[in-house]
């Protein structure tokens, strides 16, 4: 065999060159072609971006990447981030946010708006993007068909203040009882089912945004799906819709306040999840936006970008499974748990992403109470660990439920570098403080769902973004009968809180009902709160004016504007 | 030859069905809830929305009214992307995994073949052992690994350049596809380098090149006219799976450079247990896969008279 291998060696001779040189020839022509080919059929298929720059002056165009493709843009059935931003831009219901996050007027010109229901005058010149005008049918027809059982929106909950609008989607009566009338053709008028002092602050959610009935039904049940199965109100419309590569959004010409909108076009150029992959765009100057996480911020920092920050509004918090059959239903056992949970260390030395805020409350720091923020005027209970009082109270659960060593306690949560480090972090400290074994549940997120809907868990990490301004859109999330109350916490006195902010008109009735709420929650030990969500992130300055929002289109683009850069 | 073929289809047919009905049965018994979101809904809208995608029936009558739906070519519904149907996916989608794919197994085939050819010519000396090494990183080494510094060195390279040479993520132009293209072909391209040398210097050491060499054949002609030939052979068997592989693979690859494949839509409908798009993309690339397997058995009687079908 050995001389074999001195054969072998001994055909790389300058004999053999030429052979090889050709068979290289015709392999690079061969990938040429192939390339050429390749190119024209992409060409063809007209499925690519077209990038330009971050900032294009000419154009006065801005480019940008989303994180993930919307499901469909069908707002009565939106559910998620992206679709929300998507349709807050290109849609308009009857108030708006504003750029101080106050609500102002959108297809709505005025209103009267009572305790029991009111009118809404539509502005007389707000047309679609086809040239029609927009109607109260329009608002009827949208909110007639989120309520339809047939759509099964999951969103239908939000329409529920308006009258028999429960009733309809629960398929017991007809969809024209529900209470939202055209009195003509500029003309709403709304009965509500109960007082519903933030009534209005609901009608800048997408649920509420208006359809054209003539135009939907003529998508054949593809209204959403596509570019040209849309019809748009708002300040900007969808030119061009290529599914997982790109949207982009021209100026709506037909928006009824178009000289308020300043940019020409925003070019979501590039659909991209890798939050890495977002931030070679950014640093290439492709795109004038890029989230940061915890591993690409030192990248940020290095290149010495400006980091911004951004409190996004959601809270999470630990879920405590209530039901009897579960240890975790022992007060004194949650109380042991609450004695050594110290959320400023999760964030400030597990975490380690700034812009999170340790977490003391369900309310958020930025709600609005009575004038002020609604933190300030009722600060709520503090976490205040005390690792000897707690182990007192566990010895006291351990009496209580007759064992001498606790069950290891099912942590449910998610599999994802983030989630991994904050389970661990909470196995570690219920072994060192307290000598609980915690056995960590890892599901990605269908199958967590799953599990938190049939209860299979003690503790499971979870949270809960506001819907609309309003105390109430986390006040009434573990009032008995909230579906998304998980650990069936069941508390009467909470409930009866809750009716009072649902229905009182008094402001400060209303808070105090959710201080109280936030002192129940706190005493009981129902959850523990972990931190509220704040992101960092890069942005080009050359683009100014848009404004960041914990509730409703974030980031707001649509009063946007170019200035010439440094 | 043709009633090999036939018979080959009708075989690829059941493997088709074989796979079908496994995923479906298999897909139904996955842990979660392919309706569950972040709100909860009361169970009248459960009830509407398990009736719109034919989830209300017994398992068994939902599977024989999916498989008469795909006999006649309908996937159904998405559940994620509601308002959209599986074959508008699979339409729009699956042409640029394939332009991806074709161009990622051109440069491994064509990479594999020539950097196989060289270590065996250079066996034991110095660019031997440099490829060598090379092929095991390439082996070695997760595609994610190689998108993410190749988009890195994108960003560098233009950094310096100071005008845009490739860009780093997006589709549309050629220039989109090299580098993606390149990343994903890597691993197979290593793997048909080792594959080749291997090959190369098995038949070195056979009979008929010994008897060639005897007779006086030129050394040129002896590496391009029988060794090259026959050592091409073992790689041309491997192409079939391999191209499955990669046009389908592209998940990774796809994210990290923003290419609006088919390969997303694979990996995301398992975790969003998308029924509708999980059906319809395994069946999809199951076919293709029993296709490419057809087509390589056919094509290696081309390339090797020894080998008839029959």
């Amino acid at each position: 065999m050995a001389d074999t291998y001195k054969e072998t060696t001994a055909t790389a001779s300058p004999g053999s060159n030429w052979q090889l040189a050709k068979y290289g020839l015709i392999g690079i022509l061969f990938f040429v072609v192939l390339l050429a080919a390749l190119g024209w059929v992409t060409a063809q298929l007209e499925a690519g971006t077209k990038s330009e720059r971050a900032v294009d002056y000419a154009t006065n165009t801005i480019t940008l990447a989303l994180s993930s493709e919307p499901p469909q843009l069908d707002s009565t059935r939106a559910t998620d981030m992206v679709s929300g931003m998507l349709l807050g831009h290109v849609m308009e219901g009857l108030l708006r946010y504003g750029p101080d996050n106050d609500l102002i007027a959108g297809m709505a010109e005025s209103w009267d708006v009572g305790q029991m229901g009111g009118t809404f005058k539509i502005r007389q010149d707000a047309f679609w993007s086809n040239g029609t005008q927009v109607t109260a049918h329009d608002f009827v027809f949208a909110w007639r068909t989120a309520v339809n059982p047939e759509t099964a929106s999951q969103y239908a909950f939000i329409l529920f203040p308006i009258k028999n609008a429960q009733s309809i989607n629960n398929g017991e009566m007809p969809l024209t009882d529900l209470g939202a009338k055209a009195v003509d053709d500029f003309t709403l008028e709304v009965e509500l089912e109960r007082p519903t002092p933030y009534f209005l602050k609901l009608l800048a959610f997408p649920t509420y945004f208006p359809i054209n009935e003539e135009f939907y039904n003529s998508t054949d049940g593809r209204y959403g799906a596509d570019a040209e199965d849309l019809l748009y109100n708002g300040p900007f419309e969808i030119t061009r819709w290529v599914h997982d590569a790109s949207i982009r959004l021209d100026k709506n010409e037909t928006y009824w306040n178009e000289e308020q909108t300043k940019l020409d076009a925003l070019d979501f150029a590039y659909i991209i999840s890798d939050a890495n992959a977002t931030l070679n765009l950014f640093a290439t100057e492709k795109i004038v936006y890029a989230g940061l996480n915890s591993e690409n911020l030192e990248r940020a920092l290095k290149n010495r970008w400006r980091i911004k920050q951004h409190v996004d509004g959601s809270v999470f918090f630990l879920e405590i499974n209530h039901l009897p059959e579960r240890i975790t239903s022992n007060y004194n056992l949650r109380k042991a748990l609450q004695l050594v949970h110290d959320p400023a260390e999760l964030v400030y030395k597990v975490m380690k992403l700034p812009g999170n805020l340790p977490g003391e409350s369900l309310f958020p720091v930025w709600l609005k109470g009575v004038n002020g923020n609604f933190r300030d005027e009722y600060p709520g209970p503090k976490y205040v660990p005390n690792e000897e009082k707690a182990r007192e109270h566990l010895a006291l659960a351990l009496e209580e439920l007759g064992v001498e060593e606790l069950p290891p306690l099912m942590l449910l949560a998610g599999d994802n570098p983030v989630s991994n480090k904050q389970s661990e972090y909470y196995q570690s400290v219920y072994k060192e403080k307290l000598g609980i074994d915690v056995k960590i549940d890892k599901q990605i997120f269908k199958q967590r769902l799953a599990k938190m809907t049939s209860g299979d868990f003690d503790l499971v990490a979870a949270g809960w973004g506001p819907d609309y301004d309003d105390v109430l859109t986390f006040g009434d999330l573990f009032a008995s009968w909230n579906l998304n109350n998980r650990g069936h916490y069941v508390n009467e006195e909470l409930d009866r809180h809750v009716a009072i902010a649902q229905s009182s008109s008094d402001p400060v009735e209303r808070m105090e009902a959710m201080d109280r709420v936030q002192q129940i929650l706190h005493d009981d030990v129902a959850i523990l709160i972990q931190y509220e969500r704040g992101s960092v992130y890069v942005s080009d300055d050359r683009v100014q004016g848009v404004t960041r929002r914990s509730v409703g289109t974030d980031p707001d683009y649509t009063r946007a504007y170019i200035v010439q850069g440094p | 030859m043709t009633k090999y073929i036939l018979w080959r289809l009708v075989q690829g047919v059941v493997t088709v069905w074989f796979i079908a009905t496994a995923t479906f049965f298999v897909m139904h018994n996955i842990p979660g809830d392919p309706l569950a979101d972040d709100k909860a809904v009361s169970e009248e809208i459960r009830e509407n929305l398990e009736r719109k995608m034919g989830l209300d029936k017994p398992v068994l009558q939902q599977y024989v009214i999916y498989m008469g739906n795909m006999l006649r070519g309908d996937f159904g519904l998405s559940f994620q992307h509601e308002n959209r149907r599986v074959n508008e996916i699979i339409r729009q989608h699956f042409p640029v995994s394939a332009i991806l794919g074709i161009l990622a197994i051109v440069i491994a085939g064509l990479g594999g073949v020539m950097w196989g050819a060289l270590t065996a010519l250079y066996r034991n000396r110095w660019p031997d052992i440099v490829i060598i090494l090379l092929v095991i990183l390439g082996i070695s080494v997760p595609s994610f690994v190689f998108a993410t510094v190749g988009q890195l060195a994108l960003v560098t390279i233009n950094k310096i350049a100071g005008i845009e040479v490739l860009p780093v993520a997006g589709w549309g132009t050629i220039a989109h596809m090299l580098v993606p293209a390149l990343v994903l072909g890597l691993g197979t391209m290593a793997f048909l380098t080792r594959l080749m040398r291997t090959s190369m210097l098995e038949i070195v050491s056979a009979d008929f090149i010994r008897t060639a060499r005897a007779k006086g054949v030129p050394m040129a002609q002896i590496f391009s006219k029988h060794q090259l030939r026959n050592a091409v052979l073992p790689v041309v068997t491997v192409l079939g799976p391999s191209i499955a592989g990669i046009t389908t693979g592209g998940f990774v690859v796809e994210n990290v450079f923003g290419i609006p494949g088919l390969g997303r839509y694979f990996v995301l409908a398992v975790q969003q247990n998308d029924y509708g798009v999980i059906m319809g993309t395994t069946v999809f690339y199951g076919a293709f896969l029993v296709l490419m397997v057809i087509l390589v058995d056919i094509l290696y009687a081309v390339i090797d008279p020894r080998v008839r079908l029959e």
